[in-house]
């Protein structure tokens, strides 16, 4: 590392000057006491994510390239990649699946997401009743599933919904079938799904942004710059370790989205998610192990690439200092 | 490079060494939420189930049914002395969880139905023969009944309880004040549901937002078609759904699709019930348990039924109708208070105090109590009794995957835009029969 690279970090970024390794070995600085202490505070996380999380994974893919009816061990039969050919070839819903998760990213990303970031920088500025209005935009963050689907039954119904009351279509043949209609009803989950994913990047960028040196903002319009120029320039910036964490937020809000199309008609006629596939064909009566489990082998992968991709040039770029 | 200072090289992990740790797991967990391992669900613990009673698994959640099982065993202890242990789960996950149910510790008696989502436990050696217990209450039962309780290695397993038949309901009054009359044959049906529609009723009820009411018109257009047996060998795939017979089906839906109520895919079966009721649509193909979403007593002595029209062959023959019953865990199979429970619910004595308090349904043994049947009732337990082939709706008489995975999106795409691809469900239908 030469001293000029050293020099261009900023002051607050830099590792605090420590003793310096000795070449050829090691400073023993850890007691035995401190080892301890810290195998148990790696291990034990480790352990558990081990257990919870990358051998139910590991099994999973070794499942999907199986066929199995979930009842006898003994029944289990390779299949090779039979399940995978099924679900690309055989299974209607597979491709809309992937196209409804896309869309899913795409309307977050861009609408949900810098809705959030509007509502929390409009209630960032200690206008009154602030409170109050983070409350009601973080509502919908916290309820169940069972409120939701109420929730938004009210708003759609055909007849006698609020939406088309207010379009004067309820009642009448014109009334538009929002959760039925299939060319529909992506959009009207999508508002839900907003809803929710909005009220919760809002709370985050609202951490955010109370965060930020109130200096930076200062030196700013000292230099001249206008609100937006401030936001966008100086801000928004700062922020980076959160917009990191709402990216990632984003992605993975996108393709584990369920709850919303569960609700409404548990992921049919038009609302297909890879999730819902993959809890349709593992959990209930029409288990199909090998098929599920190929499905969530290919949810997994897809979540792998960005989230892999974002952390290690995130975690990458820091260490390199 | 050795005067500067290398984070790296000290014993200590990098605070972000543990944080890219932590946070690659933090995005594993909440990116894959849904895997294999995690579809055990935990059924109902069973709870002691002793000499001197037994437990019962009940997925009859619902306040009617809920309590008419509980008159049927407060009656089983009244009688024995032996307590039941009832354990009610909400319906739709108790059939959700039946697979973990049956290899965990499920009760010694649950609630169950007839067909292959019986046979299949059966064959699975989950569930307890009963044959003993058939010695006592056979007399009870038609042959009908029998023969849909017995397993695929001819044992006894199912003790049938009550069963309802699929039908067009309609409002009488409504059909009295137009002059609609009955149909008995397909063509009939279309003409009258044309002049329906011309006086601005939508003719036949549909709900499909839930996926499976659309499989009865399936089902008896299929068996109209091409005969109760062909049902059931389409059923247990070992008839090719990629043949005439089944396009015939879907070809002559088609020219019903446009009399049926085309908001289906929006609303659920009780929607299109409260549409029957309010005299929106003129009749509804639904099973006998529709009538239990009219309360109102006028409306409910308004409602009346016919079967389903004949078409090509056999008549009126067929009559769909599910059996709902009771079976024998593995576990409860040891138990000789729970093969007396079953013994008592194949008796009229028992299925009479079932019926006094849901009687939305047809009691299945033969001289259970007939005295209270509303003509509806009566009509209804006629229709099974004549009917020559008992059909029990196809997601009872198939593999479930088959229903729930393929059939479900198949029919929903067919009633939006009327095509299928008889092909795609055969390749479907391969794979997933094989996985079995």
């Amino acid at each position: 590392m030469s001293s000029t690279a050293q020099e261009l970090i900023p002051p607050e970024a830099r590792e605090p000057a420590r003793p310096r390794a000795i070449k050829g070995g090691r400073v023993r600085r850890l007691s035995g006491r401190d080892k301890l202490v810290l195998s148990l505070m790696v291990g034990i996380p480790t352990l558990i994510e081990l257990a919870l999380v990358w051998l139910p994974t590991l099994m999973s893919v070794g499942l999907s390239f199986t066929r199995w009816n979930g009842l006898d061990l003994a029944d289990i039969r390779p299949a090779g990649a039979e399940n995978y050919q099924f679900i690309s070839q055989d299974y209607p819903p597979f491709w809309p699946a992937v196209q409804h998760n896309m869309l899913w990213l795409l309307f977050l990303a861009l609408i949900a997401t810098p809705l959030g970031l509007l509502l929390a920088v409009l209630l960032d500025q200690n206008i009154r009743g602030s409170k109050i209005y983070q409350s009601i935009f973080f509502a919908p963050v916290m309820l169940s599933l069972a409120l939701i689907g109420i929730i938004w039954q009210l708003f759609y119904q055909r007849d006698n919904g609020l939406l088309n009351f207010l379009l004067g279509t309820a009642g009448t043949p014109n009334a538009v079938d929002w959760f039925g209609d299939s060319s529909v009803n992506i959009w009207a989950a999508l508002i839900a799904a907003t809803w929710r994913h909005a009220g919760y990047v809002m709370l985050l960028y609202l951490a955010g942004l109370k965060g930020v040196d109130p200096s930076l903002k200062e030196a700013a319009a000292i230099d001249g710059a206008n609100a937006v120029q401030t936001f966008f320039r100086v801000v928004f910036p700062a922020m980076r370790p959160i917009n990191i964490v709402i990216v990632v937020i984003t992605i993975i809000e996108s393709l584990r989205a369920f709850d919303v199309v569960y609700v409404i008609n548990r992921g049919t006629n038009g609302l297909e998610m890879l999730s819902a596939l993959v809890i349709q064909n593992l959990v209930g009566e029409g288990q199909v192990i090998g098929v599920g489990s190929a499905l969530a082998v290919v949810l997994l992968v897809i979540s792998l690439v960005p989230i892999v991709f974002y952390l290690s040039r995130t975690f990458g770029k820091e260490n390199q200092s | 490079m050795p005067s500067k200072f290398d984070a790296s090289a000290t014993a200590l992990p990098s605070r972000r060494t543990i944080l890219k740790t932590v946070g690659v797991g933090a995005a594993g967990l909440a990116g894959i939420p849904f895997l294999a391992a995690c579809t055990g669900g935990s059924g109902p613990s069973a709870t002691g189930s002793a000499s001197s009673g037994l437990t019962f698994g009940s997925g009859a959640s619902d306040d009617v049914p809920k309590r008419a099982y509980q008159a049927v065993t407060d009656a089983f202890t009244a009688k024995t002395g032996k307590t039941v242990t009832t354990n009610v789960v909400p319906h739709n996950d108790f059939q959700n969880k039946i697979n973990s149910y049956l290899q965990g510790s499920p009760d010694d008696a649950f609630t169950w139905f007839a067909g292959y989502r019986m046979q299949y436990y059966a064959g699975k050696g989950l569930l307890a023969p009963i044959d003993d217990v058939w010695q006592t209450i056979g007399g009870n039962f038609s042959d009908a009944l029998k023969k849909a309780s017995t397993g695929p290695d001819g044992k006894m397993y199912f003790v049938p309880n009550y069963n309802y038949p699929w039908g067009f309901f309609y409002r009488k009054s409504l059909w009295a004040e137009k002059g609609y009359e009955v149909p008995a044959t397909f063509d009939a049906l279309k003409t009258l549901a044309t002049k329906m529609k011309a006086d601005g009723i939508i003719p036949i009820g549909f709900a499909d937002k839930d996926g499976w009411p659309a499989m009865g018109t399936f089902d008896y257009l299929n068996m109209r078609l091409n005969g109760y047996q062909f049902h059931v060998d389409l059923c247990a795939h070992k008839e090719s759904w990629d043949q005439q017979k089944v396009s015939t089906v879907f070809d002559t839906w088609k020219a019903l699709l446009p009399f049926q109520d085309p908001a289906a895919l929006g609303q659920t079966w009780q929607d299109a019930a409260k549409a029957l009721e309010a005299k929106k649509t003129g009749m509804y193909l639904l099973g006998s348990f529709v009538t239990q979403q009219f309360t109102d007593p006028t409306v409910l002595a308004d409602i009346d039924f016919f079967a389903f029209p004949e078409i090509a062959m056999e008549g009126r023959d067929a009559v769909e109708a599910p059996i709902d019953g009771l079976l024998l865990s593995k576990k409860g199979g040891d138990n000789k208070a729970a093969r007396d429970f079953l013994a008592f619910l194949g008796t009229p004595e028992a299925q009479d105090a079932y019926a006094k308090v849901d009687n939305s349904n047809i009691a299945t043994a033969n001289g259970a109590d007939t005295s209270k049947f509303t003509p509806l009732n009566k009509k209804c337990a006629d229709t099974i009794k004549n009917a020559k082939y008992i059909s029990q709706f196809f997601d009872r008489d198939a593999l479930p995957a088959m229903a729930n995975n393929v059939m479900i999106p198949a029919l929903q795409s067919f009633i939006k835009d009327g095509s299928v691809d008889v092909k795609n469900l055969e390749a479907q239908a391969k794979t997933l029969y094989a996985a079995q």
